[in-house]
């Protein structure tokens, strides 16, 4: 592998491209990354990374669009055509691309401060609409990247810079809005799960429409500190000790309290026409046979 | 190259330069759309939604105009020539992704119809008080290409122009119409495709390996490649190096925002157009751009028929600003008078660049309707007696 960055030569070339089946997938050159020791994001990577290399989808045609925070990094650490958008707006980016470009296996993969706050609006209307994206959101309760502020998934009672008192709203349940909203597909692992998260990502990568994976992921460093709730290690006990897995669980009835019980499984997986498969029946349907339907991808 | 015929509605209509600058998108190439209805600039989406299923392309109304202003940046890396559409309230929404457009050299088109301001102001009547704003409302050092057509005509032809000039220097191009304009019924010719004159996205030739995303090429405009294509590209808002990744240093970003500001500052003579009419006799000149242009020309001919020696210069690119023919003509005339429907945004231009060796003297207005004639020979008269 040719590196064309001195600093970082060191590092790849004790990573030698056998060793990990993964690096292909991976920008080496861009190694290490900004995630701190513990941190979920990369495991979660990990999984996405060997999901793509088992999924039947075509990687030279496959791009990853991420918003801005510590998760919203993942895109520029993956080798397929990447974009780092702004706060909140990876879906409505991604949803430019796969419109003007069908052939293009989209993925959006971001925090859930972006997915869910500063884009919500984007997340329900891309899950009305059906539109053709997976979705991959990092949950870690908390705003790393701007230094472990209030998510809207933070739970009750938990403590942050900007909830000093201990978070005190009532946190979204993302496998029911993503339901509610239309999402076709609806899965939510942690990443102590890496081989059913792999496998959830495989799975929704063959999958056509609006794709939801939540991946429950530690911040040691802000979230857990803050609270008490010791490093990376201890979250993974955490998940090992009060993961439940049930893959028909009512979406409604799995919405995660403080260090309390988390359902994961896959909760919705149907069919549904997309945006653009709705597109084209209905101008087929009122323009004739004149019309030209678009691909679909 | 000539324009694709599939979007060309030639011959001669009576439309309204909302209607025409749709014709003149589409005529360009555009084939994505992205927008959230917002008067006075619907008709433009409207009739977009209508045309675009006939010729291959995809409109979509998002769910506000945030999304819009980025769904068009996405299509435009899947490879498409694109565009939104808005007004006042929606062109603040959308000056996070002007920067973005800056930023990463994303060749995009965004259609403000002014109304009238601040806020909610006047939804269904003139302004032309964004003009700063459409300079300078993204944050950080950053160039556009902003243009303001005075007619229907121009709303079609400024519309290819501005996806030409897009595709050229790879920046968001900004049309600046105003509700007048945009609501304005007249002939618009619409020639044949073949000469129709648009302007190709400039793909690299390089393979993968070879090409470098955020390379310049000698015009300083790097060449694209697009998503799907093999170059695994990297696109980001980050300060990045030519290579597209990320590296937040003072070096990186002089070489990058630098070359950014100057890829427009250096070539702006390539770049601004004007119109001018009666110049060489002039004392005063009046500087105006769109509708008011059109007022203005009234006022002339009221002033001339006093005597006054009164000129025009017609702002049809706005920014960049022609600081070089300003400066010329600075040293020659009396004053600049410098209509405009807001309360001083393009005379603080002429004043900066005119640099006391003319006045140039506010006749403004604050929207709602245009200025009377009357009130522009009145600045102008009064000007040439000094
Ligand atoms: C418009 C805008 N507002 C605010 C910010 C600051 N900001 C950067 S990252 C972030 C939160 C990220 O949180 P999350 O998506 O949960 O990601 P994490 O860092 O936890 O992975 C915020 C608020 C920004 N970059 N842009
Ligand atoms: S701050 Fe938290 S989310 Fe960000 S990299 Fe560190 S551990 Fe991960």
């Amino acid at each position: 592998m040719k590196v064309d960055n001195d600093a970082n030569a060191f590092y790849c070339d004790c990573v030698k491209e056998e060793q990990n089946p993964v690096n292909a997938m991976l920008r080496l050159d861009r190694m290490p990354s900004i995630w701190c020791p513990g941190c979920g994001v990369g495991t979660s990577v990990n999984a996405f990374a060997r999901a793509l290399k088992q999924a039947k989808v075509n990687l030279e045609k496959t791009a990853i669009v991420s918003g801005i925070g510590c998760s919203g990094r993942v895109s520029g650490y993956l080798n397929f055509d990447s974009f780092h958008t702004t706060h909140g707006r990876a879906i409505p980016f991604a949803t430019g691309l796969k419109l003007a470009n069908p052939e293009l296996n989209v993925v959006v993969y971001s925090g859930e401060g972006d997915l869910i706050a500063i884009g919500g609006n984007h997340f329900i209307h891309a899950a009305r609409r059906n539109m053709d994206l997976l979705v991959i959101c990092v949950n870690n309760f908390t705003y790393g990247m701007t230094g472990g502020q209030v998510s809207p998934t933070s739970p009750a009672s938990a403590k942050f810079t900007t909830a000093p008192f201990g978070q005190f709203e009532e946190p979204f349940n993302l496998p029911n809005l993503a339901e509610s909203a239309g999402a076709v597909y609806v899965a939510r692992w942690t990443t102590f799960h890496v081989n059913q998260l792999a496998k959830s990502m495989r799975e929704a990568l063959n999958k056509r429409g609006f794709r939801f994976i939540e991946v429950i992921s530690p911040c040691p460093t802000l979230y857990q500190r803050r609270n008490k709730l010791g490093d990376g290690l201890d979250a993974m006990k955490y998940y090992v000790e009060k993961s439940v897995i049930n893959n028909n669980a009512d979406t409604r009835e799995i919405k995660i309290d403080f260090q309390d019980e988390i359902t994961v499984g896959t909760f919705v997986n149907k069919e549904r026409p997309t945006f653009l498969e709705s597109m084209n029946a209905r101008f087929s349907q009122t323009i004739g046979a004149s019309y030209q339907p678009y691909p679909e991808g | 190259m000539s324009a694709d015929p599939a979007g060309v509605l030639t011959g001669s209509h009576y439309i309204d330069g909302n209607h025409a600058a749709c014709e003149g998108a589409l005529a360009a190439g555009c084939r994505f759309a992205a927008g959230y209805p917002i008067t006075p600039s619907t008709e433009v989406v409207e009739r977009i939604a209508s045309r675009m299923p006939y010729m291959g392309g995809v409109f979509i109304q998002m769910e506000d105009e945030l999304a819009a202003s980025i769904a068009l940046q996405g299509a435009v890396w899947a490879g498409k020539k694109a565009l939104t559409v808005t007004s006042g309230p929606g062109f603040s929404l959308m000056m996070e992704h002007i920067g973005l457009a800056a930023m990463t050299e994303t060749p995009c088109v965004f259609v403000d119809v002014q109304r009238g301001g601040p806020s909610t102001g006047l939804p269904t009547q003139p302004g032309q008080a964004d003009m700063m704003q459409a300079r300078w409302g993204s944050h950080g050092d950053y160039e556009i290409i902003a243009l303001s057509p005075d007619s229907p005509q121009e709303c079609f032809d400024l519309a290819i122009e501005s996806f030409n000039l897009a595709e050229q220097w790879r920046v968001p191009v900004l049309l600046m119409m105003d509700e007048v304009v945009g609501h304005m019924t007249e002939r618009v010719v619409i020639p044949e495709a073949k000469d129709i004159q648009v302007t190709e996205r400039r793909f690299t030739k390089k393979s993968p390996q070879d090409f470098k995303l955020f390379e310049p090429a000698s015009d300083m405009v790097p060449d694209m490649a697009k998503a799907g294509d093999g170059y695994k590209i990297l696109v980001t808002g980050l300060t990045h190096d030519e290579r597209g990744y990320p590296i937040m240093n003072q070096h990186i970003q002089e070489q990058l925002v630098h070359r950014l500001v100057n890829k427009i500052r250096l070539n702006a003579n390539q770049i601004t157009r004007c119109e001018e009419v009666d110049i060489e006799d002039a004392e005063v000149i009046v500087v105006a751009y769109g509708i008011t242009s059109r007022v203005a020309r009234r006022s002339i001919t009221i002033a001339r028929e006093q005597g006054v020696k009164v000129g025009l210069l017609r702002l049809i690119v706005c920014w960049p600003f022609p600081e070089q023919r300003i400066r010329e003509l600075a040293s020659k005339v009396k004053a600049f008078v410098v209509p405009e429907i807001n309360y001083g945004q393009m005379v603080l231009e002429v004043q900066r660049v005119a640099a006391g060796k003319a006045p140039a003297i506010l006749v403004g207005h604050g929207g709602g309707e245009v200025h009377e004639p009357e009130v522009i020979a009145a600045a102008i008269i009064k000007a040439a007696k000094g």
